[in-house]
């Protein structure tokens, strides 16, 4: 047998890929509801802390930085285990889906706030002198002339990381989420064959490509380079 | 209109203004010259309170706006500043540059602030380029804009932070046409800059500042013919007029 016959056999077994691919196929829903929510809530999160962390009140501050830092290094698998199997010793039980949403939308605040900070800091000061010798007060110089500068220094960086978080959703197979991973693992369990995990990466390839490629979209539209 | 009383400021420990005092009247054009470092931006910037005073105090238009409890916001829209780098807001065409603080701070509709915002525009000559983004815009025009946007909530004062010093010599000239059409109109301006020709045709006083103090104060005729104190001089030789 030649190895592209060896290979077929075991990554290309059309009759396994056609038996598991509805499975496969739910699993990339789920897949895709958890990114959806993450990319979501977390961006929101981090804008909201990273206009909190503006007003520099000290005590705030603190917190912010505390949670920010330690989110961004602790690795998600971790927090992950740590939420699932923790949480239900003081009687909260979450459930695998909430627990992975929950864990990557913290995660990505976390990055998302510090992006957008070095964005914030980043804008000339004139601006800030501009808005404010017209009367403008803080929050309103800060809402319609600073942070939207900020955001749009900051889409190359968020962009990337939304993407490298949003894939760590294939975590949610270790607490039993029905992801992608998760279903293409268990598929190969029970045929005994690679193939599920074949389609698998070829379901991720099919949602973070078109993912990539927005993102680099919204790069060039809105994105500025610093002058 | 505009009076600093006995101004101190300091960055740190260095002292940058020791003990300003100043009185702009209604209608009155004061430019103020001096060597870099000798504290005129600073002098300037106190006058809205962007720098906030060690000592002394600010008084526009009667009221005390180094006074503790003054709504610095409100005051700010009587007091129009125009910057050396312009400092447009880039991600809004000219026209929303202008109406912004209409919008927001005088609070008014988005057609009256428009409507407003227009004739801003209209005055500086730039009507045409309303819907214009800042990096569509060359500096002289970006510059009229930033005046647009100050005149627009109808300051009683405006401060000029060497308006032309970042512009292309071609270009200073519609600026300064601009400046001069203001002052005919009835504006109180307090302007630092290079420009001595333009203080000649336009001042009515000239201020040399050196070192944190004013030096000397004049008319041009005064200032530019025959100036009193030797540094007065000194600096007037070196620069081109």
């Amino acid at each position: 047998m030649s190895s592209w016959q060896r290979f077929a056999e075991a990554f290309l077994d059309w009759d396994v890929i056609v038996q598991y691919l509805p499975a496969i196929g739910s699993g990339l829903i789920v897949t895709v509801e958890i990114a959806a929510l993450v990319v979501i809530c977390g961006i929101v999160l981090g804008l909201v802390l990273v206009v909190l962390r503006s007003y520099r009140i000290t005590v705030v501050n603190w917190l912010i930085i505390a949670f920010v830092d330690t989110l961004r290094s602790v690795p998600p698998l971790v927090l992950i285990l740590l939420l699932y199997f923790g949480m239900p010793n003081i009687g909260i039980n979450m459930g695998g889906f909430v627990v992975v949403w929950l864990v990557l939308t913290l995660v990505l605040a976390a990055f998302a706030e510090e992006i957008f900070w070095a964005g914030l800091l980043s804008v000339d000061k004139g601006q800030w002198q501009a808005a404010r010798s017209t009367g403008l007060g803080y929050t309103q110089a800060l809402i319609y002339v600073v942070m939207p500068q900020a955001v749009r220094m900051t889409i190359p960086p968020l962009t990337n990381r939304t993407i490298a978080i949003t894939k760590n959703t294939a975590l949610g197979t270790v607490i039993g989420v029905a992801e992608i991973m998760n279903e293409a693992t268990t598929a190969v369990s029970f045929s005994g064959n690679a193939s599920p995990l074949f389609v698998g990466a070829l379901a991720y390839v099919m949602l973070f490509v078109p993912v990539v490629y927005l993102g680099r979209w919204i790069e060039t539209r809105f994105a500025w380079r610093k002058n | 209109m505009l009076q600093v009383v006995d101004l101190h400021m300091a960055f740190g420990t260095l002292e940058v203004l020791k003990g300003i005092d100043l009185a702009i009247t209604e209608r009155e054009l004061v430019f103020v010259i001096g060597p870099s470092g000798s504290g005129k931006s600073t002098l300037l910037r106190c006058c809205n309170r962007l720098e906030e005073p060690v000592k002394g105090q600010v008084f526009v238009d009667g009221t005390e706006i180094t006074a503790p409890k003054v709504n610095l916001n409100k005051f700010r829209q009587r007091i129009g500043m125009v910057f050396q780098s312009f400092n447009l807001y880039p991600h809004l065409s000219a026209l929303a540059n202008v109406s912004l603080a209409l919008r927001k701070v005088s609070k008014r509709s988005r057609v009256e602030a428009g409507e407003l915002a227009m004739a801003a525009l209209q005055r500086v000559g730039l009507v045409d380029k309303a819907h214009s983004y800042p990096n569509e815009l060359s500096g002289g025009q970006q510059q009229r804009v930033a005046i647009a946007r100050a005149l627009a909530l109808e300051p009683k004062v405006m401060l000029f932070d060497e308006p032309t010093s970042a512009l292309d010599p071609e270009l200073v000239g519609d600026v300064l046409n601009v400046m001069k059409d203001m002052k005919d109109a009835g504006m109180t301006m307090l302007v630092v800059s290079h420009e001595m020709r333009f203080a000649r045709n336009a001042a009515d006083r000239v201020v040399f500042m050196d070192q944190g103090v004013i030096v000397e104060e004049g008319t041009p005729k005064d200032m530019f013919g025959k100036a009193q104190h030797k540094r007065t001089r000194d600096f007037l030789q070196q620069v081109d007029h």
